[in-house]
């Protein structure tokens, strides 16, 4: 592939290299000084990580200038989005390996912790997983196909020249910085927004970067009309704009250090955390994929959108109502109840838009339902947006204050978001990225069906395991923590119940290894299609088994 | 009406600006009230900033990311209140920066952990979880006790934090490294004066060992401080019902 050195169009008049190395050169200077003055090792670490990441930076520009741009008389900037599809693959792996080694800590303690490798510990390497999965391989997913359909549905190239490339590198050189942060215990504790001050502030400058590439290449688009994906996936790039500038606020402790304090004490900051921290689930995991969700599906099934006024109800009434959704995060605890119930009442009526989304993605298969059978990758999609129904019929039944009672602090939780990540994020991801290799490649197949076949049957077993077992683990733990004995007494200690979890911890490891399995399946198929092979021995479905219904 | 929605469709920042004020709305309904609506937080005695070696430990707390299994909220449901004590206060997280609420417990709550065990219980316990209680799942931080704790920031954490509101005096900044050492020292010089800015603080040495201070010692006197700070056999929850 290309080694990230792109062929940009010849009449380029070279702005974009110029404000990218006068950014990398001013970034490099400020890096080495922060790394030479730099008040604790930790920072000087990160430092000299951003710093060789310009020097890097630079180089590549140089090799740009130098080598001349390619002639490259395409229409549209692919490059990029090979990258991104690549990094999507490597950091789901990464991912879903972590998820598997923290889940194997909690089912068997005794035998992955260890005594001198702290930094393994079960409190640092789960936000290494999280946000592996949702940052690393979900805003890559999401950046790589929102880079696609942009210059798809405007049938205009990205805008920008080289910005699309700073993009990428940046957003994954904030990625690297986040997780050998959270290894080496640098961390701001707000959950999925970890990462430092200094990390934040790469963040919003690839992100506003991110902004303009996006818009810039709708404003110059050829259609007359603004395709529904880009409508999500830009309420996507702008809401996560607001929402990680606001709840990410905080005061460093020195300039060259990496500790900083929340702006936000208490209950304020709890609320601004999980306004921000539902709604990374609204707008990253469930806008951004929706887009994913509106081009692939039609695409693949050959059909369109079942409606477009559909589309636009669930469009509006989808970003609207998510962001009051947050305080369901925050039932019985010290928020003030008014805060509670709008929450709650949001949160139900959040179902409706929802399910308007899951119709419309599942009637645009009116008409090809027969390609279920004979299409593997259609029907990881469609199974897809069926996870995505079920966790949004289970979440505003989660955010009833009364069943919040019973779930909150429980593996149900866990099980609700793994539902939705596993089932709709990860299936509706991996979907596209079966589409878009042999696009991008252009190969006229993948290079096998079968082990398509073998990824969806082997992850889809895994997630029920997954899920089933924290349903099960959680209400009964949750059921525990409240039962009575005859005498009025609490009937369990807290350890009592973490012991009966045992089992299902085992179940839920076990059902993360097949997802995992899955996706080394896919990362292996996907390889063998990029290099144009195709599988000799293949078993395809015969045709003439199908009897129409009498 | 949806025909119209041509309108925002042929133009890119007109749409932009439309998706931008409707996703506002929600957070400046639900969020800004709680900075000025005074019932938000109620007036409750006792509750004081961290000491440093508090503030120190906190940092721990935050590094080892301890939130993720253990949750600093007890709820106002019987059984939890008669499992973990008092149900939390907003006050009682007013100077948490950032808050600890948490939101799963895969082991217990912490929030009035706080003199329910003693320090060598704790320390064992942090250093080898099975081996005082078999069936727990947590990981072992024997490397705490073995860490000389760094606090040669330890004013500037305490600027950043009176930056964001929290009421550390100009006296409490400059004699910040004076006081975390002697919180751990009972017979130190310093007794009389840190004992007058800080009421109510533990002063002892928390990890049995005289001669350094680790990131052992910092832990404990926070996991000791928790929930403790209200006096809850005083406290009147009718005065500040709402």
């Amino acid at each position: 592939m290309n080694t990230g050195l792109p062929a940009t169009q010849p009449n380029q008049n070279g702005a974009d290299i110029a404000l990218i190395g006068a950014f990398l050169a001013v970034g490099l200077l400020m890096a080495i000084f922060i790394a030479a003055r730099a008040v604790d090792p930790l920072m000087e670490v990160h430092a000299l990580m951003f710093a060789a990441a310009f020097a890097a930076g630079g180089f590549a520009l140089g090799s740009v200038i130098y080598g001349g741009r390619g002639a490259s008389s395409d229409v549209y900037e692919f490059d990029v989005v090979k990258a991104g599809v690549i990094a999507s693959v490597f950091w789901g792996i990464a991912g879903f390996l972590v998820g598997v080694i923290i889940a194997a800590q909690l089912a068997f303690p005794n035998i992955f912790y260890f005594d001198n490798l702290g930094w393994t510990n079960f409190g640092r390497l789960r936000p290494l997983h999280t946000s592996a999965v949702i940052f690393a391989f979900g805003g890559n997913v999401l950046i790589a196909t929102s880079f696609y359909v942009v210059q798809r549905t405007s049938r205009g190239r990205l805008w920008g020249g080289l910005a699309p490339w700073f993009v990428f590198w940046g957003y994954n050189l904030f990625i690297v910085i986040a997780a050998t942060g959270y290894l080496m215990g640098v961390t701001q504790s707000k959950e999925y927004a970890e990462p430092e001050w200094y990390a934040d502030l790469w963040l919003t400058i690839v992100w506003v970067v991110y902004l303009l590439v996006f818009l810039g290449t709708l404003l110059k688009r050829k259609e007359p009309h603004i395709y529904v994906a880009n409508w999500f996936y830009l309420a996507f790039i702008v809401t996560i704009a607001m929402l990680h500038i606001v709840n990410n606020l905080s005061m460093p402790v020195s300039l060259t250090g990496v500790k900083s304090y929340s702006l936000f004490a208490g209950v304020q900051d709890a609320l601004t955390q999980w306004w921000y921290g539902h709604n990374a689930v609204g707008f990253f995991l469930t806008a951004g994929f929706l887009a994913i969700m509106y081009y692939f599906i039609p695409k693949r099934a050959e059909r369109p959108v079942y409606s477009y006024r559909l589309s636009i109800i669930h469009f509006w009434a989808l970003i609207f109502i998510y962001i009051w959704a947050g305080p369901h995060h925050l039932h019985y605890t010290a928020l003030p109840e008014w805060a509670q119930t709008l929450g709650m009442t949001f949160s139900i009526m959040l179902w409706m838009p929802s399910w308007g989304g899951m119709i419309n993605g599942l009637m645009t298969l009116s008409g090809a339902w027969d390609k279920l059978r004979t299409d593997p990758v259609i029907r990881m999609m469609v199974v897809s947006v069926a996870f995505y129904g079920m966790s949004t019929f289970e979440g505003p039944l989660m955010s009833i204050r009364a069943v919040n009672s019973l779930s909150h602090y429980t593996d149900w939780t866990i099980g609700h978001v793994h539902s939705g990540a596993l089932g709709w994020v990860g299936y509706i991801s991996f979907g596209a990225l079966y589409c878009l290799v042999p696009w991008l490649w252009k190969r006229k197949e993948l290079y096998s069906k079968q082990l398509v076949e073998w990824h969806f049957w082997i992850s889809t077993i895994g997630i029920l395991l997954y899920i089933t077992s924290m349903w099960v683990s959680g209400i009964m733990q949750g059921l525990m923590w409240r039962a009575y004995n005859d005498f009025g007494f609490l009937e369990f200690s807290f350890v009592e119940t973490v012991e009966a979890m045992h089992p299902y911890y085992i179940i839920r490891m076990l059902g993360g290894l097949m997802f995992l399995a899955g996706a080394f399946i896919m990362a292996y198929n996907l390889w063998r299609t990029a290099k144009g092979d195709i599988r000799a021995k293949e078993y395809v479905p015969s045709q003439a088994a199908a009897v129409p219904a009498e | 009406m949806l025909d119209r929605h041509e309108f925002l469709e042929k133009r890119g920042l007109v749409l932009t600006v439309a998706i931008l004020i409707t996703v506002a709305i929600g957070g400046i309904v639900e969020i800004a009230p709680l900075f000025y609506l005074e019932s938000t937080i109620e007036k409750v005695k006792g509750v004081r900033p961290y000491t440093p070696l508090e503030l120190a430990g906190r940092n721990i707390y935050v590094r080892e990311g301890c939130y993720v299994c253990h949750s600093q909220m007890v709820r106002p449901l019987r059984d939890e209140v008669e499992r973990y004590g008092h149900y939390s206060l907003a006050a009682e997280s007013m100077y948490d920066h950032p808050f600890q609420w948490g939101s799963k417990r895969s082991g217990p709550d912490l929030a009035r952990v706080g003199g329910k065990y003693s320090d060598s219980w704790q320390r064992q316990h942090l250093i080898d979880p099975r081996s005082v209680v078999p069936e727990s799942i947590m990981p072992p931080y024997k490397f705490l006790d073995e860490k000389p704790l760094d606090y040669s920031l330890v004013e500037n954490w305490l600027k950043a934090n009176r930056a964001v509101g929290v009421p550390y005096t100009d006296e409490m900044v400059e004699n910040a490294g004076a006081d975390l050492a002697a919180q751990v020292d009972p017979f130190s010089e310093n007794y009389d004066a840190f004992m007058a800015r800080y009421p109510g603080a533990l002063v002892r040495d928390f990890d049995g060992d005289p001669r350094r201070i680790t990131e052992m010692d910092a832990i404990i006197a926070y996991l000791q401080v928790l929930g403790t700070m209200v006096d809850f056999s005083t406290y009147e929850p009718e005065e500040n019902y709402r």
